[in-house]
């Protein structure tokens, strides 16, 4: 192999301006699809990012009110009787918010009452009775709020934390507050300065907007005030089968009980995730295809080139196989001299690469590309070249000494 | 000459198919990914109303509170209703309108007809004439109207079609959230984009169908939506009330030269001074005024996976770029022979020079028109995308034209290193090796 290095390094000088091309297509193609599938992992691990609720068993039914209601509470308190009696309804619940609806409310939380002290953002999640056998969600430490502990959200006074019994955190916000110790019994500060027990703590409750996790923390709060249908939705428990006989039965229900409303169509929580990643999986998806087509130019590049070569250097080949070269060892010639030339674009692919994922960090908040990224990368796009190389090299072995000669 | 050379160039692709094709290929996945995404970009950062953009200006205050002061900050994007109250009743400005977002329930004037939910926008009557609104029937309200809190409404195009079946509806009832209002103006086709003056409801989506007096929309409570930032202590049981510390009002002015931006803003901070004797605010006086195009740059509205996509698409044409360069130059010299052959014959090196130039712009050209198709091809895949923008995106005239442009000044770029390589060819040498 080394013998071979000599003749290549010398016949890549005298065609500096094809090599470099080759070498530029590589570098470009390696830091263009290092950074590309750095950004569909990217998309794909935020498409993962579990919400805690039981999402294929949850439907959202959203009521509006066509002339103002005089007692939203009372009517709230008769569609969820009604609904929780609905044939395939497990549980009903009452929420100003789910994740991956539409609008959502945050708020901050702090562990002391001092005005202008720091306190973190989280979800707030205002809930009525059967939240918690609703939602799915996992209770991992303190306990649910009793019945006599649920307040209506319009009867809330001026004084925001007076009355509100406690609160329940999710774990993420509770080991922010309180890192190594148990939340359950501690006091805090929901945005006024009326301390607020922590009963208890879920394991895991999302953010209503991925966003929201990744720029203010996974932090969320469930607090014991029931919003009316006005303001708030109707979560609905259901097993997967019965699913959407259920949501039809529902709205007809609710349709049927008040005609002066109007019943938005039921949707279930899987479909709201879906629609909340649509943007994310079509950026995955043209990230992909671009990335192929791409790989797929560069190596019909390598091989036109390669083909080129061949063919100029016919008569050398011819010689050396009169000389006494092996097929093998013409082969391997090719072989080598492109990968020689994938390293040298590979090495300079990778700064490149080094610097998009630079520009990108500044421009759109992502985090560094992880170095496991540059190894997968360079190793594709040698493997890549080879095969590339691979049919013109055979056939430069291919060539038979005495008719190249002869030519 | 020119015919010389492009008769010498087909032959050449005749001769090579398979290169030919390569290259016409790689050009044109580059040419078509770049010009889909450069289209959606070009659509999406257009001005949205042109020759009126640079006058209309959004107004900021600081009313916030002393706890989370930093000097300097971006204050507020949106204003308190009393702000937003007291400034249109001094209407400083030559127009101005104050406005919110909602969605409201609407019934049509046939009982059969389900009741529907409509986008709607309270706003003041200068409005109509600031944005540039165009009327089909009727025309604005007053700022009598508006005094009067009257129930009158402008509807769209689309909604007087779905509720009137079309025609002068001047004159005509539609009940808003139950309450009966009466129609002013129906509105021609017209289309916002992107929705700047209020960004939170809705970006490139559609416009809303109904308009409405700001002052009748709080006589009745009807529906709002958008952005909202409360502050302060207390829990605030009616945040829409008029004097609570929340925003949620979008204001704009529209304003003449310089001289009258500047007057403006000394009002705004004399505005914010006299507020703070008074005690209502807190800060010193802060205020942004910002007009369409330093808004939208302000807000960065062209989404980021539109700018990635152009990045990808234009990395994407530089590979295929060095592709061509590559083949090109592959071609020309496995072409030595002839080169050798008709320099001996006495062409020039310009010559030579020229029939390969000649024969990349020929490339360029079909490269082109390939990218052209493929172009057409994505943006079809675009208009099938989930995003709020995907119907605008549509190829126009001017977007066809740099199609073209790009591709053959790319092709000529490309071509002209394997030219000059080409143009270097000696004749003797070639004639001997023959």
């Amino acid at each position: 192999m080394s013998l071979q290095l000599g003749p290549i390094f010398k016949t890549l000088r005298r065609h500096k301006i094809a090599a470099g091309l080759i070498v530029l297509e590589v570098a470009l193609s390696c830091a263009i699809v290092c950074n590309a599938v750095f950004l569909i992992g990217q998309r794909l691990t935020g498409m993962e990012q579990p919400s805690g609720f039981a999402e294929d068993e949850l439907v959202v039914l959203q009521v509006n009110a066509i002339r103002k209601d005089a007692n939203p509470d009372a009517a709230t308190r008769r569609d969820l009787a009604l609904l929780r009696a609905l044939p395939g309804v497990q549980q009903a619940a009452v929420s100003n918010q789910v994740p991956f609806g539409g609008s959502s409310n945050n708020g901050g939380v702090s562990d002391s009452p001092e005005p202008g002290r720091p306190d973190t953002n989280a979800a707030w999640y205002l809930m009525g009775e059967h939240w918690l056998q609703t939602s799915g969600l996992r209770l991992i430490a303190g306990r649910d709020f009793l019945p006599e502990e649920y307040r209506d959200l319009h009867a809330l006074s001026a004084d925001r934390n007076g009355g509100i019994p406690g609160i329940i955190v999710n774990r993420a916000l509770a080991e922010k507050l309180f890192p190594g110790a148990s939340a359950v019994g501690k006091e805090v500060y929901p945005g006024g300065d009326k301390p607020v027990k922590i009963l208890g703590v879920v394991e895991q409750l999302g953010r209503i907007r991925p966003g929201d996790a990744q720029f203010n923390g996974p932090a969320a709060v469930v607090l014991p005030l029931r919003p009316a249908y006005d303001t708030g939705i109707y979560l609905l428990r259901v097993s997967p089968a019965e699913r959407d006989a259920v949501m039809q039965r529902a709205k007809l229900a609710l349709q049927q009980v008040d005609r002066h409303r109007m019943v938005e169509a039921p949707v279930s929580l899987t479909e709201l995730r879906s629609r909340q990643y649509s943007q994310d999986r079509y950026m995955a998806w043209t990230l992909g295809i671009v990335c192929l087509v791409l790989l797929v130019v560069t190596a019909l590049g390598i091989v036109g080139l390669a083909s080129f070569w061949v063919r100029q250097r016919s008569r050398m080949i011819g010689t050396r196989r009169a000389l006494g070269a092996t097929r093998g060892q013409i082969l391997r010639y090719f072989q080598l001299e492109n990968f020689l030339l994938s390293a040298l674009g590979i090495a300079l692919g990778m700064v490149a690469a080094y610097g998009i994922n630079l520009a990108l960090m500044l421009n759109y908040q992502l985090p560094r590309l992880p170095l496991a990224y540059l190894p997968v990368g360079a190793l594709a796009l040698l493997a890549l070249g080879q095969l590339a190389v691979l049919g013109p090299a055979r056939r430069a072995a291919a060539l038979p000494p005495v008719q190249v000669l002869h030519s | 000459m020119f015919a010389y050379y492009l008769d010498l160039a087909l032959r050449s692709f005749r001769a090579n198919p398979l290169l030919t094709g390569l290259m016409v290929l790689a050009l044109g996945l580059g040419i078509g990914a770049s010009m889909t995404t450069l289209t959606v970009y070009h659509v999406l950062s257009a001005d949205p109303l042109p020759g009126r953009s640079e006058r209309l200006y959004q107004v900021q205050l600081d009313a916030g509170s002393l706890a989370y002061y930093r000097p300097g900050a971006e204050p507020e994007e949106q204003l308190t209703r009393l702000d937003a109250q007291t400034l249109l009743a001094e209407a400083q400005a030559p127009r101005q309108a104050m406005m919110s977002g909602g969605q409201v329930i609407l019934q049509g004037p046939d009982d059969k007809q389900e009741p529907r939910s409509s986008d709607v926008r309270y706003t003041s009557a200068d409005f109509f004439a600031m944005f540039g609104l165009p009327f089909q029937y009727g025309g604005p309200w007053s700022a009598a109207d508006d005094a009067a809190h009257a129930r009158q409404v402008v509807i769209s195009r689309e909604l007087n079609e779905v509720l009137f079946g079309g025609g002068d509806s001047t004159g005509k009832t539609l009940r808003v959230q139950d309450t009966e209002m009466r129609v002013v103006g129906v509105l021609a086709a017209w289309r916002l984009t992107p929705h700047f003056y209020d960004l939170n409801t809705g970006d490139y989506g559609k416009t809303e169908g109904l308009y409405l007096p700001f002052s009748t929309s709080r006589d009745l409570e009807l529906p709002r939506s958008g952005s909202m930032n409360c502050w302060g202590k207390d829990h605030i049981v009616d945040p829409l009330a008029l004097d609570v510390p929340c925003v949620w009002i979008q204001y704009w002015v529209e304003l003449g030269d310089a001289a009258a931006v500047q007057r403006y803003r000394d009002y705004l901070n004399a505005y914010s001074e006299r507020q703070r004797s008074a005690g209502r605010f807190e800060r010193p006086p802060n205020v942004r005024l910002r007009n369409v195009p330093e808004w939208l740059a302000f807000r960065q509205v062209v989404p980021g996976d539109v700018k990635l996509q152009l990045w990808l698409a234009l990395g994407f044409l530089l590979v295929c770029l060095t592709n061509t360069v590559g083949l090109l130059l592959a071609k020309c010299l496995r072409g030595a022979p002839q080169i050798g052959v008709r320099r001996a014959l006495g062409a020039s090196r310009k010559a030579i020079f020229a029939q390969h130039l000649v024969e990349a712009l020929a490339i360029g050209l079909a490269g082109g028109l390939l990218g052209l198709l493929l172009a057409w091809l994505g943006l079809l895949g675009v208009r099938h995308n989930p995003a709020s923008y995907a119907e605008l995106a549509q190829l126009d005239l001017p977007m066809l034209a740099a199609t073209l442009a790009v591709s053959l000044l790319a092709s000529l770029a490309a071509g002209l290193l394997p030219a000059w390589r080409a143009a270097q060819v000696a004749p003797a040498l070639q004639l001997k090796s023959q």
